[in-house]
């Protein structure tokens, strides 16, 4: 149970504060009522752990017939079939992967948020980290070989670097004042 | 009548984006201070008839003219006065109006505020300007008239989609579209320069403001469009990495990056050619996006209805702006070698490898955006790419974004040492670690997730601090408001949009690990408890707006028994579209949110009610706000004004020595 | 010029290239992945005897479309005309799997209909539906809560699936079948699978 589980939670937080984070909020006091207690409304779902399983394997499946939302944000009739479908299977003991291949046998890879991993998925897969590496290494090589022409331009006699200064000013490469220069 | 009129006055707004494209791009080829001249007075004329034309369509909707398709379409006569201006950009030919017409806002902008740029700049910064116009005013003429008159008549309208009658709805598009386009000037100051040759620190100054200014508004128009998304969709998401979401967040990530890629150039003259790339890049991503909403290439919420004739249109257009202007890249890039030297460890090479992160990330999300489009093109299947895989590419890219990030403005500009640096912010960075670790244990969720955002939120405030500490002691013997004053509204922009990024961290980690839900059969009566809080059902009564009928559910929110607020969730039908919406009820709060939504009746009386509890939710938008609000700053800074003077004097200078 | 600052022009345009190619294709049409698997098993009422069943066995040996078809489904109306025709003229032999007839129809709530109300009411719209219309098929089955349309991969109505000899699928139509799409695609495959039995 959701509210079973912010309990003992909230209470550690107070641990939390001691590091400086106020979270006033979360502090549980036991409640007192004034008039008789209502009494406590059924919850739409018998097992509140299915339905929260249920949900968030629902989230990653993609409704075919709307626009672009998972089958949990869509109240399209095969969404409603198929997050029933899901709440069904997951009743009947079948764990996450079994119900994503019956849904994959049926509509294919499209109905994955998540795209499985194969040959025509790895670029997908491997591209952000191709382009992480690729882009490390090639600021990684200009700024090694700017640091070598700097080096090399080091070696200029005094005369021609005045001469390259006076030229950079000219095109308005001077360095400009600046205050972040300060710190 | 008016409606043609509007008419008239859009193709007269063509005709001068043709002359100010043309003339002034002419005269700064020939040197002719005449030709150069047309450019200001076509531009603000441009401006004048786009807004009287803008100002005519409104007028139909206003007075529900539902002889123009438009209106008929997209308003309705009950609509309230308020829904019936915003409807106006509800809709693809509406919304492509305001995007010309933001366009030329900026580009009157330019004229005004920056009077001190050479003329022969300025000549072809408005060229540019000009002919992007062109391209988008023929655009919206061509293939998509707002003003298309429907004979007969119809009696009454299809009223603006409901879900966008919301006042979130009143402000993100205008600053969405101001922030895309806004990236126009800074292309087209790229452009001036790669065509004049003259891209040096001074360009890069020039650029820098407008950059920041439009930036602001796109992250402002991201953030109130999430928000709009988290209340008005009915169950409390904020992000849902939607191809449409994804064409604004792109540009955003590029211009991030540009931001900071203009500083290095500002200061060291160096790879300007990276500079320019992102320059382009940044505003091409702006145009990509806007020819993935209105194209069908890709299925979005958020898409406008599409027909092939506009994607083509604007693909062709996407051809010819950005082909060119890489290909005028191409052949001057070699020019843009070297600048002023930096050691390898220094804040120039933090910078640099921040840019690249971010560059990459943008990447990496227009990859996962197109790839299903790549695949189908190449009959290789069809599939989707969702949250869970934007979610695992982004995480890793981002989080050493956020390290270097608060490492760089600990490192010396020009070089430093790389001991030095660490040994300095070393203590800060491991308490990070210990309290992302502690708190996790605390809340009870113990999850790489959990630990890994809380960390890097607690190391994004504990460097501040350590920044502002030091920053603070630097004048040592001042006084403290005089210590206070010396800070420049620069760094002040720094130091609060990077704080932003850990206030928006703690956001999305605390919601994503400790967010609660329940759906209840609420009766008269009951009650149902979530994360501390007891709801208690007091029935529903019906409601009427302006052109919707409601049941409008009232749930006592409380606490320990104290009564915190009365929630009011609303199932409305509106009367035009017979289109059921949910109207969600929240009691906000700095640490957390209380979201409730009404679901349907039950045959037994009862409804179904859900609710959520969000902590921390709101610190999302705060911290969005902080990195706008040091947008601000940054822009505002007096040096811009300072240096613009002295161009000024420059600039006049020359000119009076030219007419001598 | 150098070469190297030409790669973003380059990457750029085959970008491009693929947007362009994009803009033939359509996002909404999801490819089965049953193509050329056996057809999912299923055992449903008869609409003209419902205490009969229906199985794919008895199609065992002909090649034969399976029409998924619906009373409140609009654009069944456009392609009905051509199947009552495909019909008299015996082209090929055409089972209809009425899917969800009554939960399937907004318009009407049937979340407190108990199954058999729901069934009896089912076989009442959908026979008047063809009486009216005209029944081109040999036979048509009920699918009262969509369970075998789910098995099918069944995402819009209608839909239309080629099954071999074998009780194989080796075409699935998308949308209303027109004179375009029966002439040029669905016979040509269909001769070719009678060909090959």
């Amino acid at each position: 149970m959701p509210v079973d589980r912010a309990h003992p939670a909230t209470r550690r937080l107070l641990a939390a504060l001691a590091l400086g984070l106020a979270a006033t909020v979360f502090v549980p006091v036991p409640g007192v009522a004034a008039e008789p207690e209502p009494e406590v409304a059924e919850a739409v779902a018998a097992d509140p752990q299915l339905e929260a399983d249920a949900m968030e394997l629902s989230h990653k499946l993609r409704c075919l017939v709307c626009q672009n939302q998972s089958i949990a944000e869509s109240n399209a009739p095969l969404a409603v079939d198929l997050r029933n479908q899901v709440r069904e299977q997951l009743a009947a003991g079948k764990n996450k992967d079994d119900v994503v291949d019956y849904l994959v046998e049926r509509y294919g890879d499209f109905v994955l948020y998540e795209p499985p991993f194969k040959a025509s998925t790895l670029l997908l897969w491997l591209g952000p980290a191709v382009l992480l590496f690729g882009g490390a290494g090639w600021l990684a090589y200009r700024l090694r070989r700017r640091s070598v022409e700097v080096a090399a331009d080091k070696g200029l006699s005094a005369t021609d670097r005045a001469r390259a200064r006076a030229l950079l000013d000219s095109a308005g490469a001077q360095e400009t004042e600046s205050p972040e220069s300060r710190s | 009548m008016i409606p043609e009129l509007g008419h008239f006055a859009l193709i007269l707004a063509l005709v001068l984006s043709l002359v100010q494209a043309v003339v002034p791009l002419v005269g700064a080829q020939r040197n002719s201070m005449a030709l150069m001249a047309v450019g200001r007075p076509a531009a603000q004329g441009q401006f004048f008839f786009i807004l009287f034309s803008y100002a005519c369509l409104t007028w139909a909707f206003i007075t529900s003219d539902f002889s123009v398709e438009l209106a008929a379409t997209n308003s309705h006569s009950a609509t309230p006065l308020m829904y019936k201006i915003t409807g106006v950009w509800g809709n693809h030919e509406g919304s492509l109006l305001l995007w010309a017409m933001s366009l030329s806002l900026w580009t009157v902008a330019v004229t005004v505020f920056s009077r001190h740029l050479p003329e022969a700049f300025m000549a072809r910064v408005l060229g540019v300007l000009g002919l992007v116009s062109a391209g988008f005013i023929s655009f919206t003429l061509v293939t998509s008239n707002p003003f298309e008159r429907l004979l007969p008549g119809a009696g009454e309208g299809r009223d603006l989609n409901p879900l966008l009658q919301d006042p979130g709805m009143i402000i993100h598009p205008p600053l969405l579209y101001m922030g895309y386009v806004g990236f126009s000037v800074a292309f087209a100051f790229a452009i001036a320069a790669l065509l004049s040759g003259r891209l040096d620190a001074a360009w890069a100054r020039w650029s820098r403001p407008w950059t920041t200014v439009a930036w602001v508004f796109l992250t402002a128009g991201i953030a109130v469009g999430s928000g709009w998304a988290y209340y008005e969709l009915g169950w409390g998401g904020w992000w849902f990495w939607d191809p449409v979401e994804n064409a604004s967040f792109m540009p955003w990530l590029l211009g991030t990056a540009l931001m900071h890629s203009l500083a290095v150039t500002e200061k060291r003259g160096a790879f300007r050619s990276w500079t320019v790339l992102l320059a382009i890049g940044a505003f091409s991503l702006s145009l990509l996006g806007t020819f993935l909403v209105r194209s069908g290439v890709i299925t979005s919420v958020h898409a406008f209805a599409t027909d092939p004739k506009r994607g083509l249109y604007i693909l062709a257009l996407l051809v010819i702006v950005i082909g060119a202007s890489l290909l005028l890249y191409a052949m001057r890039a070699n020019k843009l070698m070297g600048g002023g030297s930096f050691g390898l460890v220094s804040r120039e090479t933090a910078l640099l490898g921040n840019n690249v992160l971010l560059t990459v990330a943008s990447a990496s999300v227009l990859l996962g955006t197109l790839y299903p489009l790549f695949l189908d093109a190449l009959n290789l299947g069809k599939i989707s790419v969702g949250p869970p895989y934007f979610e695992a590419v982004f995480v890793p890219l981002m989080t050493p974004v956020v390290v270097l990030m608060m490492f760089g403005p600990f490192l010396r500009w020009k070089d430093d040492d790389l001991v030095a640096a660490v040994r300095k912010v070393a203590p800060a960075f491991i308490a990070s670690v210990l309290i992302g670790v502690g708190v996790a244990f605390a809340v009870d969720h113990v999850t790489w997730r959990t630990v890994l955002g809380l960390s890097l939120a607690a190391w994004v405030v504990l460097a501040s601090i350590q920044l502002l500490v030091g920053r603070l002691k630097e004048r040592a013997g001042a006084s403290a408001s005089s210590r206070l004053r010396s800070i420049t509204a620069s760094w002040w922009g720094m130091w609060l949009a990077h704080l932003g990024i850990g206030v928006f961290i703690i956001g999305v980690t605390m919601v994503g690990s400790l967010d609660r839900h329940l759906d209840v059969k609420m009766k008269e009566g009951q009650r149902a408890e979530l994360a501390g809080y007891t709801f208690v059902f007091r029935g529903a009564v019906e409601a009427q707006g302006a052109n919707y009928d409601a049941a409008r559910g009232q749930i006592e929110l409380s606490r320990d028994g104290k009564v915190l607020d009365m929630l009011t969730p609303e199932k409305r039908l509106y009367w035009a579209q017979g289109m059921p919406m949910t109207e969600a009820s929240l009691n906000i709060g700095p640490f957390r949110d209380v979201y409730v939504s009404l679901g349907e009746q039950l045959d037994d009386g009862a409804w179904i009610v859900s609710l959520y509890y969000k902590p921390f939710i709101s610190w999302i938008w705060m911290g969005c706000l902080l990195m706008a609000l040091g947008g601000i700053f940054a822009a505002a800074d007096v040096r811009y004004r300072r240096m613009a003077a002295r161009d000024a004097a420059v600039a006049s200078g020359r000119r009076v020595a030219a007419s001598a | 010029m150098k070469a190297k600052f030409l790669v973003p022009l380059l990457l750029f345009f085959g970008l491009a290239g693929f947007l362009a190619f994009g803009l033939t294709l359509n996002p909404r049409e999801v490819p089965s992945p049953l193509i050329d698997k056996p057809a999912p098993k299923f055992s449903l009422a008869r609409l003209d005897a419902p205490e009969q069943q229906f199985t794919l066995e008895s199609m065992r040996g002909e090649v034969w479309l399976l029409n998924v078809w619906a009373s409140w489904c609009v654009a069944c109306r456009q392609e009905h005309p051509l199947l009552v025709r495909m019909a008299r003229d015996k082209v090929v032999p055409v089972v209809g799997l009425n899917y969800k007839e009554v939960r399937g129809d907004g318009a009407i709530n049937a979340r407190g209909l108990s199954l058999e109300a729901e069934t009896s009411m089912a076989i009442e719209r959908a026979r008047r539906w063809l009486s009216d219309h005209g029944d081109p098929y040999q036979v048509s089955v009920m699918d009262i809560d969509g369970r075998v349309g789910i098995d099918f991969g069944v995402y819009g109505v209608p839909e239309t699936f080629l099954i071999d000899r074998e009780g194989r699928i080796r075409y699935k139509h998308i949308g209303p079948i027109t004179p375009d799409s029966l002439q040029n695609v669905l016979m040509p495959k269909i001769e070719e699978l009678r060909r090959a039995g």
